[in-house]
């Protein structure tokens, strides 16, 4: 179907780029709070995501906290195999005063690792445990980065694209 | 036959037994403990204990009988549905997400449906949205009657579980009648929810929703003076809200713990902000402030559905989108373009505009959402679940440190746990 959906109603046009999502979020609390951080940024259907740089996500997190963003929801990662960075690690916030939530995304290479965040966040200490699991995603820095779905001597990432569906690999 | 001598405590422990424990307890052992040491105790509870609710397996550090660490070891029901919806169309996600919360699908079917309607900028129509909140809400119910049930059972009030179980098969009575399904439903679909009730369905819902406030009192009037509930629920497994937002806790065990946060009234989707309800909350923290909560709840669910028969609108129950929902049985077989659009949604699917979206409701058990991930194709890029109990099940820890070994089966009732929707 190469034809655009023509039964819904219309939205609000998305916003790309760091310059443009500022301009037109002036006063968001994030966006102010992680000026400084942000490489790229989107709002797009009512959500904002925040691009940060890989080396900066502790800083980032810490801004976003003293933002008014007091909730670690949620961490995952997206493979984006074969295109590099190869992994994409979206971190989801919410405040629960301004009940509003956002996404602060950073991509990294399957060489590269990542600082843990569960000093900002213990919450965030599971989910890293996931990310690492299934994506094989590393965390400098987790007090007990192991397995936690798959098991111990389990081999490879399930959740990562060259890893098939059904079969044996 | 000279008669065998007793055997020394020391030979019956077999060589090279203590590298055994700690072998198994390496990759899970409480941190900074040692797995044999002469001053605590290692106890492996689970992976088959019945007040796990599941397949939990914990890895408790006792002094005594007090808990000095706890360690939860998840994934033996991990079944991979994460990867598995990334092989499949969008339509065909809804019945996997029935079995992941297996105890509230409609709410599972609910977060997909609102985060694929999000990608695709869907309407969907009033009377659907009432539908999924009148459906969500006797879900809360049936979920919450389970919890009741199994939670007191676990303390050892056998006649609740009983009770709770018969409110609950009405319940199941009512989504077989919608759906098709007791507990599997799929019945709210990406674009709208699947069928349009039976006729004579919304008098036996009204007829359940009238009755049950008294059957309410009827397992409070069983619990609530009742001297071993009381003593083994009240000040037991506190959990400060500091630690509730730091670990990650969500829904009854959050409000519980003091913090106002729900999701249907803070962040409403599906039209919850035309209903009126009140969020129960409890300053105590503990095992009883939760039990508290969630009768509350259980009450209040039956205010907003009563308002949902009440105001319920005409109209459709699909969006009006032809090249996603699948058309009428009718129109298929007599317009050409029906039998066409209707050929190509099984067989290809519908492509979805690329882009991230994520979804949040209240499910029975806290804040679920969903993240998918589209890269313009008929099938989801990455589809990602948020869901309570994981996060929940971090704090367990800090609930149960300098607790009896008993209160552990307290608090594991207390969080409402799910292995299904925390192993994915």
């Amino acid at each position: 179907m190469a034809e655009p959906i023509t039964d819904t109603v219309a939205t609000p046009q998305a916003v790309f780029g760091k310059d443009a999502v500022t301009a037109e979020l002036a006063d968001n609390a994030a966006v102010n709070g992680l000026s400084k951080l942000i490489t790229d940024a989107k709002w797009d259907r009512g959500e904002l995501t925040l691009t940060v740089a890989p080396e900066t996500i502790v800083a980032a997190m810490q801004a976003a906290q003293t933002a008014g963003y007091n909730f670690f929801e949620d961490l995952t990662a997206v493979d984006w195999y074969p295109t590099a960075p190869r992994f994409q690690l979206s971190y989801s916030v919410l405040s629960l005063k301004l009940k509003q939530r956002i996404r602060i995304v950073a991509r990294i290479d399957e060489s590269q690792t990542i600082a843990s965040i569960t000093s900002v966040w213990p919450a965030a200490n599971f989910y890293e445990r996931e990310v690492f699991d299934l994506f094989g995603v590393t965390f400098a820095g987790h007090p007990g980065l192991t397995r936690i779905m798959m098991p111990e001597n389990w081999e490879g990432h399930p959740l990562r694209k060259d890893y098939p569906v059904e079969g044996y690999r | 036959m000279p008669p065998i001598a007793a055997p020394d405590a020391e030979d019956m422990i077999a060589p090279g037994v203590e590298d055994v424990v700690r072998a198994s307890v390496e990759h899970h052992h409480p941190h900074g403990s040692d797995p044999v040491s002469d001053q605590t105790m290692i106890l492996n509870m689970g992976p088959q204990h019945p007040s796990t609710h599941g397949v939990l397996r914990l890895v408790i550090e006792l002094d005594g009988e007090t808990i000095v660490s706890l360690a939860p070891d998840i994934g033996y029901l991990h079944t991979g549905i994460e990867k598995t919806c990334e092989a499949k169309f969008y339509a065909q996600v809804t019945p996997m997400t029935d079995r992941i919360d297996y105890l509230c699908p409609m709410t599972n079917n609910t977060a997909y449906a609102l985060a694929v309607e999000k990608l695709l900028e869907l309407e969907i129509p009033e009377r659907a949205q009432w539908l999924r909140v009148l459906f969500n809400e006797l879900t809360r119910i049936q979920s919450h009657l389970v919890w009741l049930g199994t939670h007191a059972l676990d303390i050892g009030a056998m006649t609740v579980f009983l009770y709770c179980f018969r409110e609950r098969e009405d319940l199941l009575r009512i989504f077989e009648a919608v759906s098709g399904q007791r507990m599997m439903t799929s019945y709210v679909r990406v674009g709208g929810v699947a069928l349009e009730p039976p006729l004579d369905l919304f008098a036996i819902i009204r007829k359940f929703l009238k009755s049950f406030p008294s059957k309410i009192d009827e397992y409070e009037g069983l619990l609530n003076n009742n001297p071993i509930w009381i003593e083994r629920l009240q000040n037991v497994g506190y959990l400060s809200p500091e630690n509730a937002i730091a670990l990650g806790v969500t829904g009854p065990p959050l409000r519980a713990s003091g913090v106002d946060f729900d999701v249907r009234r803070d962040m409403p989707y599906s039209s919850y902000e035309k209903f009126q309800f009140k969020v129960p909350v409890s300053q105590r923290g503990d095992v009883w402030a939760r039990y508290i909560v969630r009768m509350e709840e259980m009450r209040e669910s039956t205010k907003i559905c009563l308002q949902a028969l009440d105001g319920m609108p005409e109209g459709r129950i699909v969006a009006d989108a032809p090249k996603i929902i699948l058309p009428d049985r009718e129109q298929m077989k007599t317009q050409m373009e029906s039998l066409i659009h209707h050929f190509k949604i099984v067989t290809e699917g519908f492509q979805v505009p690329a882009g991230e979206v994520t979804s949040s409701v209240e499910a029975p058990h806290g804040m679920m959402n969903y993240y998918v991930v589209s890269d313009g194709t008929a099938k989801p890029y990455r589809v990602h679940m948020r869901n309570p109990g994981f996060a929940t099940l971090q704090a367990l820890e800090v609930m149960c440190k300098g607790q009896l070994i008993a209160d552990v089966v307290a608090v594991i009732g207390s969080i409402d746990i799910v292995l299904g929707e925390i192993d994915r």
